[in-house]
């Protein structure tokens, strides 16, 4: 008989199994006793320690879909599902960031199109923490549209030399290397997109002509190192070359929805984890006698919130089914960045009306969430380009 | 570029978690399709400008299509108990482009048929299910009352008893069907001293053709192909075999009988925002100004694109409620909170949507969106019904409130 519930759910309706489930109580544990405790102290200091990427590889949450022949757990993407919701326990947008971008933006390039030797140098040690990577993609001039990129890459007889600059870029002044989108050649005037001649590197931070050029200051996300890079004649050998040559605008693309779904799958997080922060508050808040939670104007704005988390979750589950069965499903993750991006900062915005004062104060995490997911509706493509690229996919 | 590039992710390719319908539902859903284009959608533009259709002959040929059984017992006629094969059905019933049609067909299927197969003893089935399902009677729900709508507990309609039979006074107003039923599953009081005001009220199955009964059709904003109406019961004498259920479990079959109203009515209002959509984009790509199609127009493809995105969040939490419904029937352990706030959820997220996306429909449609030969108006008219009946989105809040404990 056709079932709609997997054998082996753990709870009807919901994706995960008992290994999924084990794996969250284990994430969970890391993000309340040694996240939480210090992402105040972490955010104040703008920084927090390498150390917390050591600890994540330790505890196997960097490498949750990566074959165990690289250190990985083999899993399938519920576990990164799972991790993603999890880590919003930790309070530190900064940090789940972070990890994200090692686990799931700069190293899936690696394990999709890298040599065996690019996987043993690279994907191996950031899946143990002892490397940390970062992804350039965006530099001062050009963001979202990627083919305009000018960091260019010129053959030499033993590699390449690479001129330019990269803005922006997540865990940019400690990376130990960088997933990089450069310039080969010139763009084709034939595809007249300039999609073509963009290729993905593999570079070193430490290769003379790498630089950090400043670290920058953000609204929001402040223990999460932001850097701008330039790069001056910085020499690269051949095998720093990341798949095909003039592939990359394809591979990046590609790339792009493994870091829209994870952020995704953030986002979600986060606004469960603050609506359920402003539940617990309005029922602890009195004011005019009574509860605030019981006034019906709070109750109805909390249902509010709990409605629309409750459909962005699905949705956003949808679309990691899909990636999980191996599809890849452009127009869905689209979709669930823009949804989610949007759900979060409005969430935030609503629970921080519910905090009153509090809320507004640094006495509470509820305005470090508010500024933190503002950067939602920015970053791994902004709002706008989403609805391109799903405009696009409707036709028009 | 060369095309051959693997773009599959690197997680091993796995089954579905989330699985809803089958291959089976897919076929049903082909001639679904067939059904409604060849029957039903070439007759609803002059039905909806006489306000009104052929009773006998549309429930007899959805009937006899097979469409009104799929989710009962083939013992009474039907082809299931599918509930999927039914939410295709009714997903497929969105393209008559009627509202008010497909409100009359719901009031019947999903209402007053499904109160008889999940309450009624054998002998209501074989009276009213079995030609209920072939669409030779049409049936309605009664709970709402001139006084008394979502707070269900507050209905004055009362039945008393009387030697072996009840009497029953009353009114019950917006009832789909309740203009030309043949019988009705009514809400009453039969103890309305009750200390617990929820065990006060029962159900029973009245006939329309008995004394003291009178039926008359509402005029309405939207809906208009619907026989919405009111009905008056003055001093109607029932047996006690028309009582459905226990006496006194009326509140509980209701509260029940709710989570597939919320679901069908979520089911109906995703979809029938999606075909909107899709009429608004067939529109401004063919509609011209400044010398290029006003679909291509930047703020027009971010809106179609915003519309698009809330109408996927809302069916995938729609299809969330429903695989919950349809485990739930099919034996699986379902928490019922987590059951209640899906469907709450999904009734709330897809209904003002709906009316939101026709508003959107009615302005890319410019004057002519204004204008009463062009369907966009209706459309925007029937939708603003979603967030009023089955339980108000105020009402889907507060029910949602008392699950987190407000």
């Amino acid at each position: 008989m056709h079932t709609v519930v997997p054998d082996d759910a753990v709870r009807i309706g919901e994706p995960f199994t008992e290994e999924h489930e084990s794996l969250r109580g284990a994430v969970r544990r890391w993000a309340e006793d040694e996240i939480a405790p210090n992402a105040e102290q972490w955010e104040a200091d703008e920084w927090f320690p390498d150390e917390v990427f050591r600890r994540a590889g330790e505890l196997g949450f960097l490498g949750l879909t990566v074959p165990e022949r690289y250190g990985g757990q083999g899993g399938d993407y519920w576990s990164t599902v799972v991790r993603a919701e999890e880590l919003a326990r930790g309070r530190s947008g900064s940090v789940s960031m972070a990890l994200a971008v090692q686990s799931d933006m700069a190293t899936p390039p690696i394990l999709k199109f890298g040599t065996e030797q690019q996987k043993q140098d690279y994907l191996v040690p950031s899946v143990t923490g002892e490397k940390i990577a970062c992804l350039g993609i965006t530099e001062p001039e050009a963001g979202s549209d990627v083919a305009r990129i000018r960091t260019r890459a010129q053959r030499v007889s033993d590699g390449w030399v690479i001129n330019g600059s990269k803005m922006f870029i997540t865990n940019g002044v400690r990376a130990d290397y960088c997933t990089m989108v450069v310039r080969t050649s010139p763009a084709d005037e034939g595809d007249g997109l300039g999609w073509s001649g963009i290729s993905l590197f593999l570079v070193d931070t430490d290769l003379d002509g790498f630089h950090v050029s400043r670290k920058l200051d953000k609204v929001g996300m402040r223990a999460s190192d932001t850097a701008e890079l330039s790069f001056t004649d910085l020499h690269v050998p051949d095998t720093a070359l990341l798949g095909t040559e003039g592939q990359g605008f394809k591979q990046i693309m590609w790339e792009l929805q493994g870091e829209r779904l994870i952020s995704a799958i953030g986002a979600v997080a986060g606004a469960q984890f603050m609506f359920e922060r402003g539940l617990e508050y309005s029922r602890q808040r009195h004011a005019f006698g009574r509860p605030i939670g019981s006034f019906q104007v709070q109750k109805h704005r909390l249902m509010d919130i709990a409605t629309r988390v409750g459909a962005s979750r699905r949705l956003v589950y949808e679309a990691c089914d899909r990636w999980n069965r191996g599809e890849y499903a452009i127009n869905e993750v689209a979709m669930v960045k823009l949804d989610t991006a949007q759900l979060s900062f409005w969430v935030a915005d609503e629970v921080m009306q519910l905090f009153g004062g509090y809320g507004y104060s640094q006495e509470f995490p509820i305005e470090r969430a508010w500024r933190d997911s503002r950067l939602m509706r920015i970053g791994g493509g902004t709002d706008e380009v989403q609805r391109e690229i799903i405009s696009k996919l409707m036709g028009l | 570029m060369a095309a051959d590039l693997d773009l599959t992710p690197t997680t091993a390719a796995q089954g579905t978690r989330l699985p809803l319908y089958a291959e089976e539902h897919e076929a049903l859903r082909a001639s679904a399709r067939a059904f409604v284009a060849n029957e039903l959608a070439p007759h609803v533009e002059a039905w909806e400008a006489a306000e009104d259709f052929p009773r006998d002959e549309v429930f007899r040929t959805v009937g006899a299509g097979g469409w009104l059984g799929l989710k009962f017992d083939e013992r009474w006629g039907g082809s299931g108990p599918d509930y999927l094969a039914h939410a295709v059905w009714l997903e497929e019933l969105v393209r008559t482009g009627s509202a008010g049609l497909n409100a009359d067909l719901g009031a019947h299927a999903d209402l007053a048929l499904l109160y008889v197969d999940r309450n009624g003893d054998d002998q209501h089935k074989e009276r009213y299910l079995r030609p209920g399902i072939a669409g030779e009677t049409v049936g309605a729900l009664g709970i709402t009352e001139p006084g008394a709508g979502s707070d269900v507990a507050g209905i004055t309609t009362r039945a008393r008893r009387d030697g072996d039979d009840w009497v029953i006074t009353g009114e019950k107003t917006f009832i789909t069907n309740g203009a030309w039923c043949d019988w009705i599953v009514l809400a009453v009081k039969t103890d309305p001293e009750a200390a617990d005001q929820h065990r006060a009220i029962s159900l029973f199955v009245v006939d329309t053709d008995l004394p003291g009964v009178q039926q008359q059709r509402l005029k309405m904003l939207g809906w208009r192909l619907s026989h919405t109406g009111q009905l008056r019961f003055d001093d109607v004498r029932v047996p006690a075999s028309a009582m459905l259920g226990a006496e006194g479990s009326g509140f509980l079959q209701i509260m029940q009988n709710f989570a597939w109203e919320r679901v069908s009515m979520s089911i109906g209002a995703s979809t029938a925002a999606q075909r909107t959509l899709e009429a608004a984009i067939a529109y401004a790509k063919e509609r011209h100004a400044f010398g290029r199609p006003i679909a291509s127009f930047q703020v027009w493809r971010h809106r179609f694109a915003d519309l698009a995105t809330r109408i996927a969040t809302a069916r995938a939490l729609t299809y969330h409620a429903l695989r919950l419904h349809v485990a739930n029937e099919t034996g699986h352990d379902v928490d019922p909170i987590a059951l209640m706030r899906a469907t709450a959820m999904a009734k709330l997220s897809t209904q003002r949507l709906a009316f939101e996306v026709a508003d959107e429909c009615v302005q890319v449609h410019g004057g002519y969106g204004y204008m009463m030969e062009y369907p966009a108006q209706r459309w925007w008219r029937d939708a603003r019904l979603g967030p009023i009946g089955g339980g108000t989105d105020e009402i889907m809040k507060e029910i949602l409130a008392k699950t987190y404990g407000l």
